[in-house]
C-alpha cells in the first residue's frame, strides 16, 4: 500500500508542473515587474554602471515597456542572455521581450516562431583593425584572422563578403564580446568583426581607442528590434507602439522636460492631444494601457533622440552618428504611422 | 485480497512486483517527457525536424580534416567538428597517459625532490577547474608568443607565433611506392624477429636487445629506399604572406592550448590512479624480483606494472572518458569542435535547438560507448586468468 501512496504522490507531483497560458500582459501586471532579456554587457546597449544598475540603449527600451505597461519604468527584471542562449530563453519563457541587439531575418521571424515587432538601430556589419596594421579598406584583409562573436547572422555575412571578394580568412569564433576582444587585444586576430554598433562600443572601452579603426565597408544590412514570442498580438501591438511613440516624441517634439506640461494642456496639434491622452485614442482599452502610456514612457525614459544621444551619441564615449537612426525628414529610415 | 496478499509476502514474487512497479514508472516518467516536449513544442509552433541537417551551413571552420567550405552542409560542418573532437581528444589522451604514468611513478619515487615535484604537480592541476586551465593555457600562447611578423623562427622551417605552430609539410612525389613497401617489409621483419627471439629466449634463455634491432630496421630501410629512389618526399615550408603565415603544416592556438591543459589536467588523474595501481601490488612481488637480481627498470616494467595494470584500467577509461567529453569545453576559446559547429552555429543559424542538442549528445554517447568498449576488451584481456 505505501509503494502506491509515493506512487499516487509522485504522479501528481509531477502534473503539477503543467503550464497555465494567460495573456502575457495579464502575467506582467500580475507579477509587477517585466522581465526583460538583455545583453551580457555591450557599452551603450546594456552594461551594468559603476552601481550595478542595468544602463544602455536595450536596456531603456525595457524600461520604456514597462512605463507603458505598469507605470513604473523601474520595475524591470533583467535576464542576460548571450547571441546562443537568447531565442531559447524567449521561447521558454524567461522574459517577455528580447531586447538585445538581434538582427530582424526572415528565418528568424518565420522559422523560429517570434515576433518582430520593429527596428530601433538601424546597423550593420562593420571591421575594426588597428590602425598599426595599415589597412584601409576590408578588401585588403585577404589572409586574415578574424574573430567573430557567434550566435549571430555575422559568420553568415563575413563568409559570403570574403567569398564574394574571392578572399580566404581564418575564423575565430568567440562566445562572447568581452572574450573576442580580449583575443583582439592579445594578437590573436588581425581584425575584429561584429554589427557596427558594437565595434564603436568595443572600442570605446579600449584604453587607446584613437590606436583603432572602423573599416568603411558595411557588409551587411542589420536592422536590430525588440522581439516578442508568436501568439499574443496584443502583447507585439503594445511593445511596438512603444517603440513607435518615443519615435512620435521625437517627431512631435515631445521630450521628457516639457511632456508633463504638453499632457495638461490642449495641444494644436492634435495627435500630441491623442499620443498623451487628452484626446481619446480609439481602440487603446484594447491594448489594455490606461490613457497616461505614453506620458509614462516618455517622462520616464524619454523620447528616442533623448535615449540615442544619452547612450549612445556624441557626447558618450561611442560617439555614434544618428546616421539612419534619425526621422525620415531628417534624412533618417524612421517613418512611423500616424497615432489616430 | 489473500491471493494479492501472498504475492506480496512471497519474497520472489514481491521482488518481481516492485522491479516491475519501478520499471513502469520510469517508462511512464519517459513518455511523459516526450509528450511534454512535443506539447510545448505544438503551443509555441514549432515542429521536430531535421531537414536542416542537409542545406548549406554558410559559415566557414578554421580547422577541417576532411574537405569543407561554407557551401557544404550543416551535417558535413557537424562531421567536420566531430572529428576536431577527435583529434584534441586524440592527442589529449596520448599525452595524458605518458605524463601521467610518469608522474605516477616519479610519485612513489625514494628521490624525495622528484617525488614531492609529482606530488605538487598532481594537487595544483587536479585542484584547478579545467575550464580556468583551458583559458590560462591560450592565454599563455597567445600573451607570450609574438606576432606572425616577428614570429621566433627556427632554421627558417618552423615558425612559433601566437596564431599557432607551424612545420613544413611533407609532399610525396613519384616513387613514394618504394618507400612505402620498404616500410611493410620492415614491420614484417620486425615482427617475426619478435617472434623468434621470444621462442629463443624461452627454449635458451639468452636475450637479444630486439626493441633497439627493431627500432634501427624500421628506420633504416624505408631511409634507405628513399635515398636510392631519388628522394621523392619534399617539404613545403611554412612563409609569411600578408597577415599569416601559409604553407607548411599549421596546429593552431586553440588546438594546442587545448590538448596541453585536457592532457596535463587528466594526466594528474592518471597519476595518482598509476600510484594506486603499483602499491596494490604485493610488496613481495618488488622483493621476490629484486632478490632474483632484475634490473629496477625491469622490475617495474616485467613484475609491477603487468600487475598493478589490472586495478588501473577501469579507472583509466573513465579518465579517457572524461577527457574526451572535457573537450568540449573548446567553444570557450573558439575551437570548432562539435558542439561549436553542430551544437553551437549550426544551432543559432537554424534555431533547431532541441533537434541539435539531441544528436550532439547522441554523438557524445556513442563515442563515449565506444571508447568504453575498447577498454573493456583490453581489460578482459588484461585481467588475472584463472586456470
Amino acid at each position: 500500500m505505501k509503494t502506491k501512496i509515493l506512487l499516487a504522490a509522485a504522479t501528481a507531483g509531477v502534473m503539477f508542473a503543467g503550464s497555465v497560458l494567460a495573456s502575457t500582459l495579464d502575467d506582467v501586471r500580475a507579477r509587477g515587474k517585466l522581465n526583460c532579456i538583455i545583453n551580457t554587457g555591450l557599452a551603450g546597449f546594456a552594461a551594468p554602471d559603476d552601481k550595478g544598475k542595468w544602463t544602455g540603449f536595450d536596456v531603456d527600451f525595457c524600461r520604456a515597456v514597462a512605463a507603458a505597461t505598469l507605470g513604473d519604468a523601474d520595475k524591470v527584471n533583467y535576464t542576460t542572455a548571450t547571441g546562443k542562449t537568447r531565442f531559447t530563453k524567449l521561447a521558454a519563457g524567461e522574459g517577455e521581450i528580447l531586447s538585445r541587439n538581434t538582427t530582424w531575418t526572415f528565418s528568424r521571424d518565420v522559422d523560429l516562431s517570434q515576433t518582430f515587432v520593429g527596428v530601433s538601430y538601424y546597423d550593420g556589419q562593420g571591421f575594426m583593425v588597428p590602425k598599426a596594421l595599415g589597412v584601409k579598406s576590408a578588401k585588403g584583409l585577404d589572409g586574415a584572422s578574424v574573430c567573430i562573436q557567434t550566435g549571430t547572422t555575422t559568420e553568415l555575412n563575413l563568409a559570403e563578403f570574403f567569398a564574394g571578394n574571392g578572399m580566404k580568412y581564418n575564423p575565430v569564433p568567440i562566445e562572447t564580446n568581452a572574450e573576442a576582444q580580449e583575443l583582439y587585444k592579445a594578437g590573436r586576430c588581425d581584425v575584429y568583426t561584429t554589427d557596427a554598433s558594437g565595434l564603436y562600443a568595443t572600442m570605446s572601452s579600449f584604453d587607446k581607442p584613437g590606436d583603432h579603426m572602423v573599416l568603411p565597408e558595411i557588409v551587411s544590412k542589420e536592422p536590430l528590434g525588440p522581439v516578442v514570442r508568436h501568439g499574443d498580438d496584443q502583447w507585439a501591438d503594445i511593445v511596438a507602439w512603444t517603440l513607435r511613440a518615443m519615435m512620435a516624441g521625437e517627431e512631435l517634439n515631445i521630450t521628457s522636460s516639457n511632456v508633463k506640461s504638453l499632457a495638461a494642456k490642449d495641444n494644436k496639434n492634435k495627435e500630441i492631444n491623442r499620443l498623451l491622452g487628452k484626446d481619446p485614442l480609439q481602440g487603446l482599452s484594447k491594448l489594455g494601457l490606461s490613457a497616461d502610456w505614453a506620458v509614462q514612457v516618455i517622462s520616464q525614459v524619454g523620447n528616442y533622440e533623448e535615449v540615442f544621444e544619452k547612450n549612445l551619441g556624441m557626447s558618450t564615449p561611442l560617439k555614434i552618428a544618428r546616421g539612419a537612426n534619425q526621422l525620415y525628414k531628417d534624412g533618417g529610415l524612421f517613418y512611423i504611422p500616424p497615432i489616430k | 485480497m489473500t491471493f494479492v496478499n501472498n504475492l506480496w509476502r512471497n519474497e520472489k514474487s514481491r521482488e518481481i512486483i516492485i522491479q516491475l512497479l519501478v520499471l513502469l514508472s520510469i517508462g511512464w516518467f519517459l513518455s511523459w517527457l516526450v509528450a511534454n516536449v512535443d506539447a510545448n513544442f505544438k503551443a509555441l509552433g514549432k515542429d521536430i525536424s531535421f531537414e536542416f541537417l542537409f542545406i548549406p551551413a554558410g559559415y566557414d571552420i578554421n580547422q577541417y580534416l576532411i574537405d569543407y567550405n561554407n557551401r557544404d552542409s550543416h551535417l558535413r560542418a557537424g562531421i567536420v567538428g566531430l572529428l576536431n573532437t577527435g583529434l584534441v581528444a586524440f592527442f589529449g589522451i596520448i599525452l595524458a597517459t605518458v605524463l601521467g604514468i610518469s608522474v605516477g611513478i616519479i610519485r612513489l619515487s625514494k628521490n624525495w625532490l622528484a617525488s614531492k615535484i609529482a606530488y605538487w604537480y598532481v594537487e595544483f592541476t587536479r585542484n584547478v577547474p579545467i575550464l580556468l586551465q583551458i583559458l590560462l593555457w591560450h592565454g599563455i600562447i597567445i600573451n607570450t608568443l609574438p606576432h606572425p611578423k616577428k614570429a621566433i623562427n627556427i632554421a627558417d622551417v618552423t615558425f612559433l607565433s601566437n596564431r599557432g605552430f607551424y612545420i613544413p609539410k611533407p609532399l610525396t612525389e613519384n616513387g613514394i611506392e618504394f618507400v612505402y613497401l620498404f616500410f611493410i617489409i620492415a614491420i614484417i621483419f620486425s615482427i617475426l624477429f619478435y617472434k623468434y627471439c621470444k621462442k629463443k629466449q624461452d627454449l635458451t634463455g639468452a636475450q637479444y636487445p630486439v626493441f633497439w634491432i627493431n627500432l634501427s630496421v624500421i628506420i633504416s630501410l624505408p631511409l634507405f629506399a628513399f635515398f636510392i629512389s631519388g628522394m621523392p618526399i619534399s617539404l613545403e615550408i611554412p612563409a609569411l604572406k600578408g597577415f599569416n603565415f601559409r604553407g607548411g603544416m599549421h596546429m593552431s592556438p586553440e588546438l594546442a592550448a587545448l590538448t596541453f591543459a585536457l592532457g596535463i589536467y587528466t594526466a594528474a588523474f592518471i597519476a595518482e590512479i598509476v600510484r594506486a595501481g603499483i602499491l596494490a601490488v604485493d610488496k613481495g612481488q618488488r622483493e621476490a624480483a629484486e632478490s632474483i637480481g632484475l634490473k629496477p627498470s625491469k622490475v617495474m616494467n616485467l613484475v609491477i606494472l603487468p600487475q598493478a595494470r589490472r586495478v588501473i584500467i577501469p579507472p583509466l577509461t573513465s579518465q579517457y572518458l572524461n577527457l574526451t567529453k572535457n573537450s568540449s569545453l573548446a567553444i570557450a576559446i573558439g575551437y570548432m569542435d562539435l558542439v561549436a559547429t553542430l551544437g553551437g552555429i549550426s544551432l543559432n543559424q537554424t534555431g533547431r535547438e532541441m533537434e541539435t542538442m539531441v544528436i550532439v549528445m547522441l554523438i557524445y554517447l556513442s563515442v563515449s560507448l565506444s571508447i568504453s568498449a575498447l577498454m573493456n576488451w583490453y581489460n578482459n584481456k588484461a585481467k588475472l586468468v584463472g586456470r
